[in-house]
């Protein structure tokens, strides 16, 4: 993770958004990952999908754990606070800040090591409150910052680069999600930025904990022949279900609807974020309902069945109540509020006093 | 002891089957007769059905430890007799459930043995099997009235307080009194010989156990964010904070919640939310025991490493692993002082009681953010679960957070550039920024190898930078936590240096050892790390003793690491059982070490 500033060298004729900010600003130091790495790809898809949000770079924090996953949170938004903790644990140190802070817009990076591995009860646990963050597996089915270990989203077969093959079931974080409560969870490809972006976008303008299990092949140990979770396999067996395409609100109002997706099929539910935005969800297969949790389980696993990996939004949850909600914590964040109304002061520790009489 | 308001009771029950609130209707009865009393609590890692035991003191002189010796033995549990007959003293008394013929372990020389039959008693008055073992510890209390000399006003007024809105209960209540008490006024002489007298000693203090006060401290502070593990004997700290947040912290028109508790999946998580909670600028803070702070070694590491205020309330309890749940110990010295991988140093701080650990609740508050470091608050079992008389607390309102070195937008404005590490005043800690500021502030908190402008390194000259600046920080800790607190005697040769619970047993030992003409000198230690004048004592007493309650002199090898005194200066007196120390043991070592003979 050794930190290569990129020159601040700007190109007058790059575009800004609303907040006059170009792509470059929210951009972080150079990467130090493998040439041609998944992740550095994702790290673009957010860098995209900060800015066509317009997002304040400073009004959002950026979290993850241990990993060559979590070593990407340097690589975008140097503006925004960032925060690379222990192995597996980027969930709880999240909840924590989320809980003191609630006017920030988190950002969790991880990966499979980190999650499913050494941090699954804390990933599953972050998902049961409900903590209202963007939660992205960067999942390569390999440990790279060691070398080449397989990692527990492994397929069974999938072999290793010494060829060495997998025996134990994996475990799909977007299965799981769905089986625990998730009220957003995604799944896309790395090399897939015209599904991820929009998803990234959903995802970011979710209440609640937004889990995005992106497949993002590694290229130094898992992107050969034997590999599941290669370039090749995921391009050959990637199915969509759904195609999100996330329209911010004052767009909506002043432009004509967009075009529907080129592959035209299925019908069109337009799902409403928190922050008055929408989300536009086109479900590939008839009948495809991004609402429901069981059909959605069922598209998943039946996508397994054929060898295929579902991607797309595949859960969303309208009436999701995030940490806060459930907690009914007051609506300012609690880094806010003056020592006065935290203190109840000398006259009330009296009272309290003859109760211990 | 044994005499008018000098004794010391016991009380063997069957937990699950409700003697608490008769223990406590007696310790609070005695309190209000204005008598300094206190108790502990001898209860088992169970809901129901194993021996527990509560013992009360009574002393005008105000001594708070465990009794070295017990007066009166109420034994109401047959799988105890046995244990419970032989811990009378020599002249006291047994009192028994006569319902059942005397049991044989109960016989015994020496000793004065009543039998009342609390059990027939209740199923002759009261229905049911659940009203009538409840009622029965009611009674045993009516009983405890008349042969102690309890002020039945003060019984009655408690009753009321307790079940003035249950006119069902209250009378049943009243008649269970009743029936113990005049049981023995009809016969036994009554009172005994030690009996209780009303004093006015005690109208400035209240009852209050440890975890409730440091809950408190936590509330008065102004920590939002708690997060816990539910572990023995910690959980009752939460519970407190809970209620406390639920009184004063919600807003009555729309019932917003100025707090935030999160029971976490593990001591892992719980430790992490309030780091993570830190970083962000809440005061937080998660209260655990050993197993906990076993568990997160790891996240204190990266707290220290990465400079983020953190609040960690260890509530000792007795042993390794598993351990003894449900006794106390002071043995997690060294865990603390040293958590985690790599060169760690923590500050903590040692309350002695209640009172001192709501105020130093709140001092926690302010030294983690001071120092922005994880902080610990080291009480144990004996403090954090049993009620202790102790002074009034007291709120001074003009009270105000010390944030620490903490930089806003405007402060940043007039920086050139903000580096997160960089030690500009000399006392190793560097100002931050709160995630959120904007303009320069950002900064990447990693456990990795960082520099002093917080980026990555794997320089050898930058990283001792930074862990050379920790050494810094944490010798000036050094001039900002407590001091020691002393008890000092005229021509004392013998010093006694201790910590946290012991603390009350010592100082009474030191009373006892000067009425056999050996003065000493009391200090106890109130925080790690040692400020400098703990050597001061040390060098200047010509034999030091040092009194903890674990087996491996976990303190004394502090001592010896940190301020690098000799071992063989200082003399461990260890008690380590799980039980509160006695006065008994510091007086006996102490007297064995100058070549007496243990009275």
């Amino acid at each position: 993770m050794t930190s290569i500033v990129k020159p601040p060298v700007r190109h007058p004729s790059l575009r800004t958004n609303a907040l006059g900010l170009t792509l470059r600003d929210y951009e972080g130091v150079m990467s130090t990952l493998c040439a041609g790495c998944g992740h550095d790809s994702v790290t673009a898809a957010l860098v995209q999908a900060a800015w066509e949000l317009e997002l304040e770079p400073h009004r959002a924090a950026k979290m993850s754990g241990i990993g060559c996953s979590s070593k990407t949170t340097a690589y975008f938004m140097k503006q925004s606070h960032g925060f690379n903790s222990v192995h597996g644990r980027m969930p709880s140190v999240t909840t924590g800040a989320a809980a003191a802070n609630r006017g920030l817009t988190y950002i969790g990076i991880s990966g499979d090591g980190d999650s499913l591995s050494i941090g699954l009860g804390q990933m599953c646990h972050a998902i049961r409150r409900n903590v209202d963050m963007l939660y992205v597996i960067e999942n390569n089915g390999v440990y790279g910052l060691t070398k080449g270990q397989f990692s527990a989203s492994a397929d069974v077969g999938s072999t290793s680069k010494r060829g060495e093959a997998n025996e134990q079931a994996p475990i799909d974080p977007v299965l799981l999600a769905l089986s625990i409560g998730a009220t957003f969870v995604a799944r896309s490809f790395s090399g897939d930025k015209k599904q991820l972006v929009p998803i990234l976008k959903a995802g970011l303008s979710h209440k609640g904990l937004a889990l995005v299990d992106v497949i993002s092949p590694c290229v130094t140990f898992n992107d050969h022949d034997g590999s599941t979770k290669s370039y090749k396999y995921t391009r050959d067996h990637e199915v969509e279900a759904v195609e999100a395409d996330y329209v911010p609100v004052h767009l909506e109002i002043t432009l004509p609807e967009r075009a529907a997706p080129s592959d035209g099929g299925g019908e069109l539910h337009v799902v409403p974020m928190h922050d008055g935005s929408a989300v536009r969800l086109r479900a590939t297969a008839a009948g495809y309902d991004p609402t429901d949790r069981a059909s959605a389980y069922a598209h998943v696993r039946a996508c397994q069945a054929r060898g295929e990996v579902a991607t797309g939004l595949l859960f969303i949850d309208p009436a999701s109540r995030d940490m806060h909600d459930q907690l009914r914590t007051t609506a300012a964040p609690l880094v806010d509020l003056p020592f006065e109304s935290l203190c109840p002061g000398a006259a009330a520790l009296d009272a309290l006093m003859k109760r211990h009489r | 002891m044994n005499g008018v308001n000098d004794f010391a009771f016991k009380i063997g029950t069957v937990n699950g089957t409700g003697s608490a609130s008769a223990n406590g209707l007696l310790m609070q009865a005695i309190f209000r007769m204005g008598i300094p009393v206190s108790g502990k609590n001898i209860f088992p890692s169970n809901i129901q059905g194993l021996p527990t035991w509560y013992e009360i003191r009574v002393s005008k002189d105000g001594y708070m430890a465990r009794p070295s010796e017990v007066d009166l033995v109420v034994a109401l549990n047959p799988a105890t007799y046995a244990k419970d007959v032989a811990t009378v003293r020599e002249g006291g008394f047994l009192l028994y459930d006569s319902s059942w013929p005397l049991p044989k372990e109960l016989e015994r020389d020496g000793i004065q043995i009543l039998g009342i039959p609390f059990g027939r008693l209740c199923v002759q008055n009261f229905e049911g099997d659940r009203e009538r073992t409840l009622l029965r510890n009611i009674a045993y209390a009516g009983a405890l009235t008349a042969l102690l000399g309890i002020d039945m006003a003060v019984v009655e007024k408690l009753l009321e307080e307790t079940y003035g809105k249950k006119p069902k209960l209250l009378a049943s209540n009243h008649t269970a009194i009743r029936l113990g008490r005049e049981y023995a006024e009809q016969h036994f002489e009554c009172p005994l010989p030690f009996r209780l007298e009303r004093m006015d000693a005690t109208g400035g203090s209240i009852l209050i156990d440890g975890n409730t006060a440091c809950a408190l401290g936590a509330l008065y502070a102004g920590a939002t964010v708690g997060a816990w593990y539910p572990i023995t004997p910690a959980t009752s700290l939460m519970e407190a904070f809970k209620a406390f947040c639920e009184k004063y912290r919600v807003d009555a028109s729309t019932g917003e919640r100025r707090y935030c508790i999160l029971q976490a999946e593990d001591e892992l998580a719980a430790a992490g939310i309030v780091i993570g909670a830190g970083w962000a600028g809440a005061r937080a803070f998660t209260n655990t025991s050993g197993p906990g702070i076993s568990l997160m070694q790891e996240f204190i590491g990266l707290a220290y490493y990465t400079d983020i205020p953190a609040v960690f309330f260890d509530i000792q309890r007795c042993g390794p692993a598993t351990g003894m749940p449900t006794r106390t110990q002071q043995a997690d010295l060294v865990s603390l002082a040293y958590a985690s991988h790599g060169d760690t140093r923590h500050p903590i701080l040692f309350p002695a009681n209640p009172r001192e650990a709501f105020e130093m609740a709140v001092q926690a508050f302010d030294l983690a953010d001071r120092l922005q470091t994880p902080l610990f608050v080291a009480t144990d079992l004996d403090i954090g679960m049993n009620d202790w008389m102790v002074d009034r607390f007291e709120w001074d309102d003009s009270y105000r957070p010390d944030r620490g070195k903490v930089l806003d937008a405007a402060d940043l404005e007039k920086l050139k550039r903000f580096s997160r590490y960089l030690d500009v005043d000399g006392d190793g800690i560097a100002a931050r920024t709160l995630p959120g500021v904007g303009g320069k502030g950002a900064y990447f908190v990693r456990g990795s190898g960082h520099d002093k402008h917080a980026a990555y390194t794997e320089d050898s000259d930058a990283y001792i930078e930074v862990v050379d600046r920790l050494r810094r920080k944490f010798a000036h800790a050094a001039t900002l936590v407590p001091r020691p607190a002393y008890t000092l005697r005229a021509g004392a040769e013998i010093g006694l240096v201790t910590l946290g619970g012991c603390d009350a047993a010592v100082r009474e030992a030191a009373d006892l050892l000067a009425a056999q003409e050996i003065p000493v000198d009391v200090m106890r230690i109130r925080a790690f790390p040692f400020p400098e004048e703990v050597r001061e004592f040390i060098e200047s007493h010509e034999r030091v003793f040092v009194v903890e309650q674990n087996r491996d002199a976990q303190l004394r090898s502090l001592l010896t690491i940190e301020l690098g005194i000799a071992p063989e200066r200082l003399t461990p007196i260890l008690d380590y059982g799980g039980m509160p120390l006695t006065a008994r043991v510091v007086v006996d070592s102490v007297v064995r070490h100058v070549g007496g003979v243990p009275a």
